[in-house]
């Protein structure tokens, strides 16, 4: 129930939509359900709409964690 | 599959080496458990995307995943499309859907695909796409809403940006549920032998972690809020294992790059001002306490099943036909007797065959 | 001329004439066949082969192509897989009663460019039309015959435990392109159908003879389609690796929004071989010299076990069985 992925903003539009990039054309998804968000943001879309902006803090603490299993080095 | 340009930001989650390394894991530690964990994935997008990627294939054979009642296609009584269908045949209701419905069938055995060529039934992709349609279709125009809390903010965002544009014709048939009460019916069977839930990732973005405390309170459960890249779902079940090893009870946050402790305070605010909760009926299983969403009383105007005083839902299954212990995760679709003979996606006997996302489809797809 | 067409036009008195004088032939006749009578003189080999499809498409025109561009290429396809070469075409319309004359000129430019292109000539061909709200439009009936060029098998029975499945290009885009242009979908908008002919990437196979063992264009149901219809019944399976199938970033990307598998969605410009694995890296290159070949890949192989089923390698390195695609194409938010 929970089909979602994340799109990156490439612009944002006066009337409370986005322009989310998809491969090599932009899909617009509506905002209006996020408090804040900017251009470069990632956000996850499920059926049209925005329904959060990833975190890209977690999201590089999640790659070290990569990088730590990758090198053998446990967590 | 290969791709030409990078994919950013999910190439890490479908990484091979990190998958593997996780696997590694997953067996060292349910080795050391040396029992059986059941392990119920509450969503039906885990149940078609761990089998989707070959998940199963890489778990110890003590590491079973049961699948769970989140699909809310399957949970919808059968008498809702019987309704659905004489919105378009006794009320002149144009019907507008997510494509999820549409071959469902009805307790009468009818479905809403008949009616796409006439333009009776339309499919939209998004409820963004609802006033407008609203403005151009003569009539009143009923959107099916249903779904769980990752799809209810979504549905409301699109009828409240109608009602902006005064499309008064445009009416809402809920069948939204939610997902913790769900959790506490099924835990208060306490024949479930569940040892945690693989919690829904993008449910929880909108209800935040701290919606499931109730597990941390009252349960011998824990729960992992998980996502569903092939990486997150290893990482989800390697810490459900870690938390049994641990004999902890507790709900971590394993999708914390998506998932906020408060959920997503927007959609959760939405969410209140169109809608109370009620005990929903859930296809098979019966009314479950405060699990469903209906609009309030002030909108009925706009309440479809108000407006033309449709019936509660019958609720048949067909003989033979499991589902209802399929989704509660009392049965797996293989000890069904209709399983893949009679009922395949074809022509489906219940819910959980013909919906993109039920266990029966899933397991009969992909090979349990 | 009318601007719409009308029942008169198929009922085989003036109007109809009128419709074949000034509309119909002079799109499609040829200088090799001026006259498109009922029944036209065709030279042959001793060794024929025929087909025919009939093509409902909807919407009748999308990105990349129309029902007319696919009534030749879907026909031309049809032959070239069974290993002929496509000669001639017969084209049966079916027009509904108000269907634009405009586009019905624009269906019929698409066959005479489509025909240019794959060397075909029509010669021969029908048209009735149907009251209105008894037809999506416009239908085509396509028949195609031509002669044999490859004399092998291409039946699954000669499959051995080893050989290589080859894809010829990226997939999933014609499907995903109808799909989103039919729903009004507002996913990829750079997406387009990769409706084409097949015969020359085809031919490029035609001389690996005995080790070229099966060949089949990906149409409905797609790659997931063909390689269960490959092992059905068989004491082989098939084993694909997800991380060696070529599609595009946008289609895959499509796919994923609308919850869609790039592998069970319809092809009109790829087909599926069967080659003997040491003629495996030759087939590609062969393939990959012909600009329509580029992306070629060998995406796995006939294999004991599973006999009859087909498996993939996730790129995970789980692994999971590709089923029969069932029911209906539908976008999905669950």
């Amino acid at each position: 129930m929970c089909l979602a992925v994340p799109l990156q903003i490439e612009s944002i539009n006066p009337d409370g939509t986005a322009s989310v990039k998809q491969a090599n054309s932009l899909l617009e998804v509506d905002i209006s359900l996020l408090k804040n968000a900017s251009i470069g943001d990632y956000v996850i879309v499920h059926a049209g709409y925005a329904i959060e902006v990833l975190e890209t803090d977690e999201a590089e603490v999640r790659l070290d964690m990569f990088d730590a299993l990758e090198s053998g080095n446990g967590n | 599959m290969r791709l030409k340009a990078e994919m950013g930001i999910n190439d890490r989650y479908h990484d091979r080496d990190i998958a593997q390394r996780l696997v590694e894991e997953i067996v060292e530690l349910s080795g050391k458990l040396a029992r059986q964990v059941r392990f119920m994935e509450v969503c039906g997008t885990h149940t078609v995307a761990l089998r989707r990627h070959g998940i199963h294939s890489l778990l110890p054979p003590n590491v079973k995943l049961i699948s769970g009642p989140g699909c809310p296609v399957c949970v919808t009584p059968s008498g809702y499309i019987d309704n659905a269908i004489r919105l378009i045949e006794e009320f002149d209701c144009t019907v507008v859907s997510f494509g999820d419905m549409v071959k469902v069938p009805g307790a009468g055995g009818g479905t809403l695909a008949g009616y796409l060529g006439s333009g009776r039934v339309r499919i939209v992709y998004s409820p963004s796409e609802l006033s407008a349609l609203a403005g151009v279709i003569k009539g009143p125009v009923v959107f099916l809403a249903i779904g769980f809390e990752t799809t209810v903010p979504v549905v409301l965002a699109g009828f409240k940006k109608a009602l902006a544009d005064n499309r008064k014709n445009l009416l809402l048939y809920t069948a939204f549920k939610t997902v913790p009460a769900a959790l506490e019916f099924l835990l208060a069977d306490k024949s479930h032998r569940l040892d945690g839930f693989l919690l829904p990732g993008h449910v929880s973005v909108i209800i935040g972690r701290l919606a499931y405390a109730f597990l941390e309170e009252n349960e011998n459960v824990s729960g992992v809020i998980t996502g569903f890249e092939p990486v997150d779902m290893l990482v989800g079940i390697k810490s459900l294992l870690q938390l049994v090893s641990n004999h902890e009870t507790r709900v971590t946050n394993e999708y914390k790059r998506a998932v906020r402790d408060a959920g997503n305070p927007t959609a959760r605010a939405i969410m209140d001002e169109f809608l109370e909760p009620y005990a929903a009926r859930w296809r098979s299983i019966g009314n479950i306490e405060n699990s469903g969403l209906r609009l309030l009383p002030r909108f009925s105007d706009f309440d479809a099943a108000a407006v033309f005083g449709l019936k509660d839902e019958m609720d048949t299954d067909a003989p033979g036909c499991l589902c209802g212990s399929v989704i509660q995760g009392k049965v797996v679709p293989s000890e069904c007797g209709l399983f893949g003979t009679v009922c395949t996606p074809d022509r489906p006997v219940g819910p959980c065959m013909v919906s993109s996302e039920g266990t029966c489809a899933a397991y009969l797809k992909y090979g349990a | 001329m009318d601007k719409h067409i009308r029942l008169e036009h198929g009922s085989g008195g003036v109007l109809s004439r009128e419709l074949v004088e000034q509309i119909i032939y002079p799109a499609l006749k040829n200088a090799a066949y001026p006259a498109l009578k009922d029944g036209t003189d065709v030279s042959c080999s001793p060794s024929m082969c025929m087909t025919t499809d009939t093509y409902v498409v909807d919407p009748i025109f999308f990105p990349g192509g129309d029902i007319g561009k696919l009534a030749v290429f879907g026909t031309c396809n049809d032959l070239a897989v069974s290993g002929a070469r496509p000669q001639y075409i017969s084209l049966g319309f079916i027009i509904e009663e108000g269907f634009p004359v405009a586009d019905l000129s624009r269906v019929l430019s698409s066959i005479a460019e489509a025909a240019g292109e794959a060397g075909v000539a029509v010669v021969t061909g029908d048209t009735k039309v149907v009251g209105a709200g008894k037809g999506g439009g416009i239908y085509i009936n396509s028949a195609g015959i031509g002669e044999k060029c490859f004399s092998g098998d291409l039946d699954p029975a000669g499959l051995h435990i080893g050989d290589a499945v080859v894809l010829s290009g990226p997939v999933g885009a014609h499907g995903i392109t109808v799909l989103g242009a039919r729903e009004g979908l507002p996913v990829g908008k750079s997406l387009v159908s990769d409706c084409a002919n097949l015969f020359p990437l085809c031919n490029e196979l035609f001389p690996f003879g005995a080790s070229l063992k099966f060949l089949r264009d990906a149409t409905r149901g797609g790659v997931a389609a063909v390689l269960n219809e490959i092992v059905a019944g068989l004491s082989v399976g098939i084993l694909i690796r997800e991380s060696d199938i070529p599609v595009s970033p946008d289609v895959e990307a499509a796919a994923d929004i609308l919850g869609l598998n790039a592998l069970e969605v319809a092809n009109e410009g790829v087909f599926v071989a069967v080659v003997s694995g040491d003629a495996a890296d030759s087939a590609i290159s062969k393939l990959a010299g012909h600009p329509a070949g580029k992306e070629a890949s060998v995406i796995g192989t006939i294999v004991a076990d599973p006999a009859g089923k087909v498996f993939l390698e996730t790129r995970i390195g789980g692994k999971r069985m590709i089923d029969l695609p069932r029911g209906l194409l539908l976008p999905r938010i669950c």
